[in-house]
């Protein structure tokens, strides 16, 4: 799985422009699901369907995308101004590296400050593609960049750039893999555009789909770092419930099947009220006539820097809650 | 079938659009003007139920897409929220106006167009002090000259018209988007065969993209245009530094939008457009990704989706009481427009458009 | 004591946060089960009654959606025995300090445990805290329970509601918390007797609806459901009082707010108006020159779109635990509604017109 997790984290896919990571994520589902599309957004769809009918039909959603930097103009010295796709903080940018989706490399240099006690603003950075002037730079205004950060396998602990929320990723692709029945028709939807405030992948997925419950798969801030956030979710204390965040009042009856099932099968899990950030579930929940929905995220620290990190453990208990939701019949 | 041209008719139909008052959420001036102009041209023109105007022209071809395009009607503008008496009216702004343009301009109120004017005290009775500092929207009125009940609270206003042509140039209130509605209005007249062309037509883009959603449900197009008119911010910077933050550049032709802060437009018809542009020899630019939202936002994320994107022409001074636009890159807009609805092709949407250097890495 | 009273009381003595509406709908599912001719519960728990209509064949639809969650606070963590807090909804922090709260714990089964905010002596603040407004994440709910027994019963995500009992002050006045927005709730119940024995052309479907404190998310749902041809949102508007006076206030006790703005179809405001006029029921004119805010705003983009009209109880301190209504209001706003409903001719939908 760590192998997948490199791949996934290594490939490149800002939101609006997944064409690589969903042709990542497609070989990999294609032999697992019964039926593969791509909707008019861009999300891959995979389709697991069910030994007999009576069952719900269940939305699994984990966002393919990555936050993002898109190029806002070329200077008349060949320099890239650029703005983000999705929260990039600037603090996280100086000095590093990254690449457009034509391959060229590039790396994020700053204006000199006057006050080195202030962090940049995103408008006094820039890309350097090692361009001696304007005639050199092939790159222009509206071409997308990823941040460019090796894999690093600290042995249970994994640190990458976009395992958020590609570590979503890879748990739906091993839930799909190790599901062997399954009395619903379920969808392993790999979402594009969740980066951006409006999760207009999601919002499309969800109409399209007509779920009677949703969940999404994504990761969590952690609060185990010195003077880090205040909530007691840690990594390696088993996947989140993300019950509430400001987006989204998980529904109550989702929020306690995903708990019992969890003490019933005694994989180890944890509660978070969240007072930031939101997810796919938020676009999800007012479609059509309603979607009941909550949000399973696998605990990360340095969420949306280039070296986000997680706990093997919480991914494969997130693996194996999944797959015990999915095996069995649920009343909501 | 002849293309769509710009002459004097379509100057002088934009002269009406911009002269006409339409704040967001009261749009009916415009949209009189809209269906009149259709009308003859389209198989069907309803007023939806929130105001939109939502009017189909069947092609004839073969595989003929359901290609969406949207122009919002609205305007920023007023409401008047409480009569101070004599004729004073306290007002709130709808859609986004900077208060600083507000001082020292002319208005007009309600439907009958009742000259007003927004003033400000003297600035022999001001301090040093209170001349730093922005006037307040809370201190600022309406004034319809000193006589009471000629209006009444929950009547809009906006700025008094300003339609004219300098030079290259056309200046006007409203330019934010009755440039859209005109060409749109064009497009219909000269709609190519090979599409089915859904017109929407919509209300309150302004207040937050709220009629275009509603427009993309009933119409379920396969894709939409968004046909808008974009900041143009290319003026010096305050230091002469190099201005990189000019949103869009007058003389550079249409806009094409890749992202802005609603989402990440369609990029397989931003390749189009691009592509489409280079071919005609039209010139064309790209916004530059960032703020603002426009009703692609909306339609995006409406029904299972919908592949959408903006084209705007470059205007300065929008949202306040004289904008500016180029003759030449509005009639470059429409060109581009046109030609793009006579190549666009099913084909278009395949998805699964992979750019083989990364597949390779 | 006005009929409605008793009714309204225990409306707001009863839980039922955003997401949480199960308590509620339950007194309201009682209430109405005789008013109307079917109930029916929505996929996340917004209460459909409907009240058929006497057209022949398929009856033009009317919605009226009045919101019956509240706002109200959360447990994010369980700090030696004390339970920190985030908001459900738009909480002024400013208000807390010392209020009265029921925590619902379902750490080890579910208790309903009294308790109190606190507010930490600055010794104990951040420098900035000390002397002006605590923001909430420096708040507490202390339970009086040692932490060992605290730590048992509550978890992560318990609800956390408002306590302070309602009480009846002069001039037929209820103060209470969470008249936001079960003083609608009443009102639409009202509306619901006097069409009792009343003909109507309208099917009418009376909805409670969920997470309106939250993103409007009841009224989108069930609106998109229902597909009606009218809407009709019941919320409360700011009444003057002390902090309140200016253009975006009106009157307590001077009757119902008809919205008007870009969420209203003239048409509609224009007919509510007509009727109270015609009814002698007093009212004022709620400018709305943006969103209204209401379950008004959602219905009116559902589907295809949908007229829509807000009418408004004016209620002092809004989001507090001491907002006020006068009954008067939620009677009048109740015959109001009934009047328009027993109004709406058969073809109403294809007279009314955006322009004049």
């Amino acid at each position: 799985m760590k192998a997948l997790i490199q791949t996934l984290t290594e490939t490149f896919g800002p939101s609006g422009h997944e064409d690589a990571v969903r042709a990542v994520i497609r070989a990999q589902v294609e032999p697992l699901a019964d039926e593969i599309r791509v909707d008019a957004l861009g999300s891959l769809i995979a389709v697991k369907r069910p030994v007999r009918d009576g069952g719900k039909k269940i939305l699994l959603a984990a966002h393919m995308d990555e936050i993002g930097l898109i190029i806002s103009h070329v200077d008349e010295k060949g320099f890239l101004r650029f703005t983000t796709l999705g929260g990039v903080p600037p603090r996280t940018l100086v000095g590093g590296r990254v690449r457009f989706l034509d391959g060229t490399p590039g790396v994020i240099g700053g204006e000199v400050l006057e006050n080195w006690d202030k962090v940049h603003t995103m408008e006094q950075l820039f890309i350097d593609i090692g361009a001696s002037g304007p005639k050199d730079v092939r790159v222009k205004i509206g071409d997308v960049a990823a941040l460019e950060r090796p894999f690093l396998d600290l042995g249970k602990r994994l640190v990458a750039k976009s395992l958020d929320d590609r570590i979503g990723v890879a748990v739906l692709i091993e839930t799909l893999r190790q599901l062997k029945m399954t009395p619903h028709e379920v969808y392993f939807v790999f979402t594009s555009r969740e980066e951006l405030s409006s999760e207009a992948g999601a919002a499309a997925v969800a109409f399209g789909i007509e779920p009677d419950l949703a969940l999404s798969v994504d990761v969590t801030s952690t609060g185990d770092t010195p003077k880090g956030h205040k909530t007691d979710v840690a990594l390696g204390k088993g996947p989140a419930i993300r019950i509430h965040d400001p987006g989204v009042l998980s529904d109550p009856r989702i929020v306690a099947w995903i708990d019992q099932t969890a003490r019933k099968n005694k994989i180890p899990f944890q509660r978070q009220v969240s007072t930031f950030g939101t997810t796919d579930a938020r676009a999800m929940q007012a479609s059509r006539s309603g979607v009941p929905v909550s949000c399973l995220a696998i605990p990360c620290r340095y969420v949306h820097t280039p070296s986000e990190m997680v706990d093997m453990d919480d991914v494969q208990n997130a693996v194996k809650l999944l797959v015990c939701l999915l095996s069995a019949p649920v009343e909501i | 079938m002849t293309d769509p041209i710009i002459g004097t008719p379509q100057i002088k139909l934009l002269e009406r659009l911009c002269n006409a008052v339409a704040v967001s959420g009261d749009e009916g001036e415009v949209r009189a003007i809209v269906l009149d102009e259709i009308r003859a041209h389209v198989e069907d023109a309803r007023v939806d139920a929130l105001g939109n105007v939502l009017a189909t022209r069947s092609g004839s071809g073969k595989n003929r897409l359901r290609v969406m395009l949207a122009a919002h009607m609205d305007e920023v503008g007023f409401m008047l929220v409480n009569a101070d008496g004599d004729g004073l009216f306290q007002f709130e702004t709808v859609g986004s106006v900077d208060v600083r343009q507000l001082p020292g301009k002319r208005v007009w109120v309600g439907k009958r167009h009742l000259p007003g004017v927004i003033g400000a005290r003297p600035i022999h009775l001001t301090t040093t002090e209170e001349r730093e500092h922005k006037i307040p929207l809370e201190s600022l009125r309406i004034d319809l000259g000193p006589k009471a009940g000629l209006a009444e609270p929950g009547e809009r206003a906006t700025f008094a018209a300003s339609f004219h042509r300098l030079g290259p140039s056309l200046l006007a209130k409203a330019l934010d988007n009755r440039l859209g509605v005109a060409m749109l209005i064009e497009l219909i007249k000269h709609a190519p065969p090979n599409v089915d062309l859904l017109a929407a037509f919509t209300v309150q883009e302004e207040i937050g993209l709220r009629g275009a959603g509603v427009a993309a449900y009933a119409l379920k197009p396969d894709l939409a245009f968004v046909l808008d008119c974009t900041p143009a911010n290319d003026l010096p910077m305050y230091d002469r530094s190099e201005n990189h933050l000019y949103n869009t550049r007058l003389d550079a032709g249409p806009a094409i939008y890749t992202a802005d802060s609603g989402m990440v437009h369609d990029n397989r018809l931003v390749r189009f457009l691009a592509e489409t542009a280079q071919a005609a020899k039209i010139p064309f630019q790209y916004r530059q990704p960032g703020g603002g939202k426009t009703d692609a936002g909306a339609i995006q994320r409406s029904l299972a989706g919908i592949p959408a994107v903006s084209v705007s022409v470059p205007g300065r001074y929008t949202h306040t009481a004289c904008s500016l636009c180029r003759l030449e890159d509005w009639k470059n807009t429409l060109r581009l427009l046109y030609t793009a609805l006579e190549h666009v092709t099913p084909a278009l949407l395949n998805l699964e458009h992979v750019t083989p250097a990364l597949l390779k890495q | 004591m006005p009929s409605i009273s008793p009714f309204l009381k225990t409306l707001i003595s009863v839980s039922g946060l955003s997401a949480h509406e199960a308590p509620v709908r339950q007194i309201i599912e009682d209430k109405w089960r005789p008013l109307v001719d079917d109930l029916s519960v929505s996929r996340l728990g917004s209460l459909h009654g409907l009240k058929r209509g006497r057209a022949p064949a398929s009856p033009p639809a009317l919605v009226l959606l009045a919101h019956m969650d509240a706002i109200g606070l959360v447990v994010t963590q369980i700090v030696d025995g004390f339970l920190s807090l985030a908001p459900i909804g738009g909480v002024d922090a400013r208000i807390l300090p010392g209020t009265p709260v029921i925590v619902h714990a379902t750490g080890n089964g579910t208790h309903q445990l009294p308790g109190l905010v606190v507010q930490p002596a600055a010794s104990l603040l951040p420098p900035s805290a000390r002397n002006d407004a605590v923001p909430l994440q420096y708040l507490f709910v202390d339970i009086g329970l040692p932490p060992r027994r605290v730590a048992e019963l509550v978890q992560v995500g318990d609800l956390v509601a408002f306590a302070t009992e309602p009480v009846e002050l002069a001039a037929e006045t209820l103060s209470g918390h969470s008249l936001d927005n079960r003083a609608s709730v009443a009102a639409l119940t009202v509306c619901l007797e006097h069409l009792q024995g009343r003909a109507h052309a309208w099917d009418v479907w009376a909805v409670a609806t969920v997470r309106e404190e939250v993103g409007l998310h009841g009224a989108a749902t069930s609106t998109f459901q229902i597909q009606p041809d009218l809407a009709v949102a019941i919320d409360v508007t700011f009444g003057k009082g002390p902090g309140a006076s200016d253009w975006q206030t009106v009157t307590l006790n001077g009757g119902p707010a008809l919205g008007w703005g870009p969420n209203i179809h003239p048409a509609l405001h224009k007919r509510f108006k007509e009727l109270a006029e015609k009814l002698e029921i007093p009212f004022s004119v709620e400018i709305m020159p943006r969103g209204s805010g209401t379950d008004g705003m959602a219905a009116q983009i559902s589907r295809e779109g949908v007229p829509t009209m807000v009418i408004s109880i004016p209620l002092r301190y809004m989001h507090t635990p001491v907002e006020m209504i006068a009954y008067p209001d939620i009677e009048r706003t109740g015959r109001l509604l009934a009047e328009f409903v027993a109004s709406l001719e058969v073809d109403f939908t294809a007279r009314m017109a955006w322009d004049e």
